[in-house]
């Protein structure tokens, strides 16, 4: 078994595809239209059969208070690996993107946390 | 006031979390756990470590500021300062009961 799909619910699909797209470097895999909403995943240009990211819409009432909760105290909703934390935290600054958590170093690992501006947040990683 | 600094300081779970903070402030519930855990395997649950934050706040050693959507934690070393004088420069009677 291996992980096909996972997800992670935007509060707009279309300004979400922007930002994993422009912003954080993903590629448009999949876009099928869904009545309002559309079945619009993502994938790595750097492994386009891997793993897709769905960008799932937030409308079911349990969605915006789980979001903001995990958003209150730092919790990332999903991890994405990166050659260099340090080197993607400056690129990404310098688009604009907010931080939560600086690059910390933890042993082998070194991760930082940033905002989606989809109402989540997004932890990136390496290790060595 | 200087009772609750005391119990405060009193744990090492709640030492570790202000040794933390003096080597970066501002941080947020998940990076305080993250660092416990990953760097002096104290693998306590979320809720455990809340509770240490609000043993903290209470005794005014750390402050909680909400910055929009996300919620971080600040040290304040001024209680400290309050028992360090207290015996370096005794010339005040113990102000609380």
């Amino acid at each position: 078994m291996r992980i096909h799909l996972s997800s992670v619910f935007v509060d707009d699909q279309e300004k979400a595809l922007r930002f994993y797209t422009d912003v954080l470097g993903f590629a448009k895999k999949n876009e099928v239209p869904l009545g309002k909403d559309r079945w619009l995943t993502v994938v790595s240009p750097d492994d386009p059969d891997g793993t897709e990211l769905l960008l799932e819409p937030d409308g079911h009432p349990a969605v915006k208070p789980y979001k903001a909760a995990l958003v209150e105290d730092g919790i990332p909703a999903a991890s994405f690996a990166v050659d260099d934390v340090p080197a993607e935290f400056d690129r990404l600054r310098g688009l604009g993107v907010r931080f939560t958590q600086e690059p910390l170093e933890m042993g082998p690992v070194t991760t930082a946390v940033l905002d989606d501006t989809c109402g989540n947040l997004i932890q990136i990683v390496h290790s060595r | 006031m200087a009772e609750d600094v005391f119990k405060a300081l009193a744990d090492p779970t709640r030492r570790r979390i202000l040794d933390e903070l003096v080597d970066r402030d501002g941080q947020t519930l998940f990076e305080i756990c993250a660092r416990l855990v990953t760097k002096h395997g104290l693998g306590l649950s979320r809720q455990a470590i809340s509770q240490h934050l609000a043993v903290l706040e209470s005794a005014d050693l750390i402050r909680s500021r909400r910055q929009g959507r996300y919620k971080f934690h600040d040290l304040n070393t001024e209680p400290l300062e309050h028992i360090v004088t207290r015996w370096l420069r005794p010339d005040g009677p113990e102000s609380s009961a």
